[in-house]
Formats: structure tokens, C-alpha cells, sequence
């Protein structure tokens, strides 16, 4: 059995964006993901974590290995104390953007993993989970 | 003046076993399975031996009790190693039960004094056995299941072959419903094939998916976009009436990507497009 | 500062990105490219990309904006050696980066782009007020 995996990373400026998918990237090869759902969620966490430092003035990334069943995958909790998301149903919307991303990166990284949710409070931040089985 | 039930069991371990395999042997259904008495005796034996020791008065409430993990895992192994040699579930979960009865036998004949402890325990052990049923039940199912997933992964690998029918030209010909999990194993292979052969055409012949809906249209034009996305071009072929019928009418959008009716036109417009021409040779008649 | 160098092969630039491309890296690209297309006139410009294990919105943005603006410059773009995971990641991502000629690997692109040239000379002699 191995140890479980269960740790944060901080994401405050830009250079953090490249810790954080290297550290996806590890875990996920450790669990012995295939490399396209590697793919998919080391990309879904580039654009979560961009997101949270641009929109929510940074934040924190959980990362976490998790057993369901049979199943074993990562979760990921990125959560920020920034100004919040006030239309949640517009944000995951293709295309729809306040700034200077493209308005790909919530609906995009929602359809590269297994499981999405966000939750955002209009002033006190936002929270996003994303969940990727290791055969999913 | 509580009788120790664990202590009665234990006392008369011999005569559990015995009546065990008696009640094994009245039982019609596993006569023969075996491969002789005695391993079924010695495997019996072993089973009683392993109860009787784990099992007290705090752990027959709790099957998750981490101090009977040895009773479960002999379990699974004595299901699937009974599974194996061909025995059914149901053969299986009767060896099982049999138990059940001559446990009670034993109690209801040492304790016939006190019929209230006697009900007490006899719900107690019955409870229990039914769990050390239950826990064999979902091993079989859990051990069909590994079968079950390891096969359709198989399957998924076995049919969608790449074949490389010219110097850089590669066909693929899906058998079968195209859902998002079948095109991803689709597109990986494809596009692969694509990097290992160096191939700037890739054939997707689509005769032997049975419907195009909506969404199997969808993960065509993916599996296109994602070749282009690799620079090289995806042809679609194999395009039946039925299918060209239900595309029109359900108002799916295919004209981003080249189609053709069969994949001999689609061989066709690949040679083309790779400046290769095919001809019949001139012979000299001989006549 | 972390740079990625471009380099000048006969009429046409090759960039290799090697590196993790943090955004930063990213933009300096854009404009180190584009001002190099202006300073030597290029007529075309391969990235190899082919070392890179992930594009997400924002690098298929300077991408897309890279061939957009050597375009309007008279400069084609072509991406090459994309991996296949990256690339059914970004179709999935909704990012098909349509404007942007893509091959195989650099060879192949230069290919792409010489046999481009060529028909744009074609034309050019074919209808004269083009």
C-alpha cells in the first residue's frame, strides 16, 4: 500500500502555475495514469490555478489521491478568498470572460475531468474541485 | 448464569465438523465437484478450525472487526478457489449454510435447558453466517467484475486496429457504437499511429458502426480536429444511406470534414491528394 | 531573463520551446517572434512544439495570436510535433486553434510552408493583379 498522498501548494504568482501542474504531473504518473487523462488534468489545473491568480488574487491548491471503490484518481480543491463569481451559469459559459483569458478555462476544464463543482461567495471567494479517475 | 456459547462451540469442534460433513453429503447438489472426500474433509476441518478460534462474543456483532480479517480472507479464497474448480454460487453459499445448521444443532443440544439464551445465540450465529455468505457472494461477483472490466478493455484494444495501408496513408475501420470512451481509445490509437508511421492521411472507415446520432457525430468531428490539430488530414468513409439519411434529418453539420460513401473512395482521394496515381499496366498480348 | 530563441533558417524562423512555458515566457515569445518576422522578413514560421506536454487556453492563445499577427505581416505559422494527448486535451477543451496550420514534425512543415511559397508565386504569375 502506499502512503497517501495529501498536500497544498500555494499559488501566488506566475511561476507557481508551472510548480503546481510539474507536482499534477508527478502524482499522476505515480498512480499510473494514462497519459492523455494526465493530460486532461494537468491542463485543467493550469487553467483553474490561472484563473484563481488572475480573477481571485491566488489562492491555495489541495491535492489529494483518493480511492472510491475500485477506482483511485487525484482531486484537486483550488480556493481562493478573492472577490467571487457573481454568475456562476455565465462563467461556465464558452467564451464568456471579464479579463484577459480567453473564457475557455472553467467550462474547458470542467469537460477534461470526471467531476466539477464550484461554489463561489459574490466578495468572500471561490472554491473549485475537480476530481480525474486514474482510468477515466 | 450465562453459558459461554463460544466455549460450547469450541468444546465440541469434532462433532460440528462432523455433522458438517454429513450435511454436506445429504445434500445432492455437491456430490461429485470434489475432487475427493478428503480434501473437502481437510478444507472443512480447516474452516471450522479458523471459526471457532476467531469468533467471540464481541466480534460475532462486528464483521468488520479487524481480528476476523484471516476468517474473510480465507473466504475469498475458498470462494474463488471453489469458483475456479467450477462449483456455482449457489453451490458454493449452500456449503456455506450447511454450516450454519450444525452449529445450531450443537447449541440447540447443549443449551436445550435455557430456551432464551438459545434464541439469543441462534440469532447471533445465523446472523453470522449469513455475513460469511454475503462476504463469499461479493467476492464471486467482485472476481466477475475484474474479469468483466479486464475483458472489455480488451476488447476496446482489439477493435480498433491501425493499419497503415500505404506509405503514409493509415485506415482504421470501427466495428461497433462509437460512445466518448471507445473514441478516446479511438483517437489515441489514431493519432499514435499517425506519429509512429509518419502518415499525413488517416482513413476512419464508420460501415460497421450500426447509427450516427448526434453524438457519435460529435466525437467524429473531434477525432478530425484532433488528427488536424497532429497536421495530418481524416478522411471519414464508409458513409451507408441509412447513415447519410439519419445525418440530413437530424440536422447534423458533417461539412467540416471530408466523407466518403466507401473507403475505396477515400483511397482514392488520398492517393490524389498524395500525388500518387494508380494505373493498369500495358501488356504485350501473347495471343 | 529566460528566453526561447528563435532561430533564422533561410526564409523562414524555427522556434523550439524546450522549457515549461509559464505565461510570462509566453508573451515574450509573441513579441521577440513577431518582431523578428518584421526585422527579417520571413515568410514563415515553424514552433516546434513537440517537447511540450500540455497547451491550455492561454498558450493556445499566444499561438493563435502569433499566427494572427505574422499573418497580417504575410508570414504563415505552422505548429509541429504537437503530441497526441495534447492534442485531444485541447479539443476537448473547446480549442481546435482553426486559424493555425499545423504538421507532423519540422520537416513536414517546412515542406508545408515552402509548397505554400510556391503556390503564392503561382498565383502571383498566373493573375498579375493579385
Amino acid at each position: 500500500m502506499m502512503a497517501t498522498i495529501r498536500e497544498s501548494l500555494i499559488v501566488q504568482q506566475e511561476r507557481d502555475l508551472v510548480v503546481c501542474r510539474n507536482r499534477v504531473k508527478e502524482v499522476a504518473v505515480k498512480i499510473g495514469m494514462g497519459i492523455v487523462n494526465q493530460t486532461k488534468l494537468i491542463t485543467a489545473t493550469s487553467e483553474i490555478a490561472r484563473n484563481m491568480l488572475i480573477y481571485g488574487g491566488g489562492g491555495v491548491m489541495r491535492l489529494e489521491v483518493i480511492t472510491r471503490g475500485k477506482q483511485e484518481g487525484i482531486q484537486l480543491v483550488f480556493e481562493d478568498k478573492g472577490p467571487g463569481i457573481a454568475d456562476i451559469q455565465k462563467a461556465m459559459q464558452d467564451g464568456f470572460t471579464t479579463g484577459r483569458t480567453l473564457g475557455m478555462g472553467l467550462p474547458g476544464a470542467k469537460r477534461l475531468v470526471n467531476e466539477f463543482t464550484i461554489q463561489s461567495t459574490f466578495g468572500k471567494g471561490t472554491t473549485v474541485k475537480l476530481l480525474k479517475w486514474k482510468n477515466g | 448464569m450465562a453459558t459461554d456459547i463460544f466455549e460450547i462451540l469450541r468444546l465440541n469442534k469434532q462433532q460440528i465438523l462432523q455433522l458438517w460433513l454429513q450435511n454436506q453429503q445429504t445434500d445432492t447438489e455437491f456430490s461429485d465437484n470434489f475432487n475427493t472426500a478428503d480434501e473437502l474433509r481437510a478444507q472443512s476441518a480447516e474452516f471450522v478450525d479458523l471459526l471457532l478460534s476467531t469468533l467471540n462474543e464481541n466480534n460475532i456483532h462486528d464483521f468488520s472487526s479487524p481480528d476476523l480479517e484471516p476468517l474473510i480472507d480465507y473466504v475469498s479464497s475458498l470462494t474463488i478457489s471453489r469458483a475456479r474448480q467450477g462449483f456455482s454460487p449457489r453451490e458454493t453459499a449452500t456449503y456455506i449454510f450447511t454450516l450454519k445448521d450444525s452449529l445450531l444443532k450443537v447449541l440447540s443440544d447443549q443449551i436445550s435447558g435455557d430456551l432464551s439464551q438459545l434464541y439469543q445465540a441462534t440469532i447471533q450465529i445465523s446472523r453470522f453466517v449469513d455475513n460469511i455468505g454475503i462476504q463469499s457472494f461479493e467476492t464471486f461477483i467482485t472476481g466477475r467484475e475484474e474479469v468483466i472490466s479486464q475483458q472489455s478493455d480488451e476488447m476496446a484494444e482489439l477493435s480498433t486496429p491501425v493499419i497503415r495501408v500505404w506509405n503514409g496513408i493509415l485506415a482504421m475501420p470501427i466495428i461497433g457504437t462509437l460512445d466518448s470512451a471507445r473514441t478516446q481509445v479511438v483517437m489515441e490509437n489514431l493519432l499514435q499511429g499517425i506519429v509512429d508511421t509518419g502518415s499525413s492521411i488517416a482513413i476512419l472507415d464508420i460501415s460497421g458502426v450500426p447509427a450516427v446520432d448526434s453524438l457519435v457525430a460529435q466525437h467524429l468531428i473531434k477525432t478530425v480536429n484532433a488528427t488536424r490539430l497532429m497536421g495530418a488530414e481524416c478522411i471519414i468513409s464508409g458513409i451507408r444511406p441509412e447513415i447519410a439519411q439519419t445525418v440530413v434529418h437530424l440536422g447534423i453539420d458533417l461539412s467540416q470534414m471530408i466523407t466518403k460513401a466507401t473507403l475505396e473512395s477515400a483511397l482514392k482521394f488520398a492517393f490524389n491528394s498524395l500525388q500518387l496515381e494508380v494505373r493498369r499496366i500495358q501488356k504485350d498480348k501473347v495471343i | 531573463m529566460e528566453k526561447i530563441p528563435i532561430l533564422k533558417m533561410g526564409k523562414f524562423l524555427l522556434v523550439t520551446i524546450q522549457v515549461d512555458l509559464y505565461d510570462r515566457l509566453a508573451l515574450t515569445l509573441e513579441e521577440d517572434l513577431i518582431e523578428m518576422v518584421f526585422k527579417t522578413g520571413s515568410k514563415g514560421v515553424l514552433i516546434d512544439i513537440s517537447a511540450l506536454s500540455i497547451v491550455d487556453s492561454f498558450m493556445g492563445k499566444i499561438i493563435g495570436n502569433i499566427a494572427g499577427m505574422s499573418s497580417i505581416m504575410d508570414a504563415e505559422t505552422v505548429v509541429v510535433g504537437m503530441q497526441p494527448a495534447v492534442a485531444i486535451t485541447l479539443i476537448e477543451l473547446g480549442l481546435p486553434l482553426s486559424g493555425v496550420h499545423t504538421a507532423l514534425n519540422i520537416e513536414k512543415g517546412m515542406a508545408l510552408l515552402q509548397s505554400r511559397m510556391k503556390a503564392d508565386l503561382d498565383d502571383d504569375e498566373n493573375d498579375g493583379d493579385d
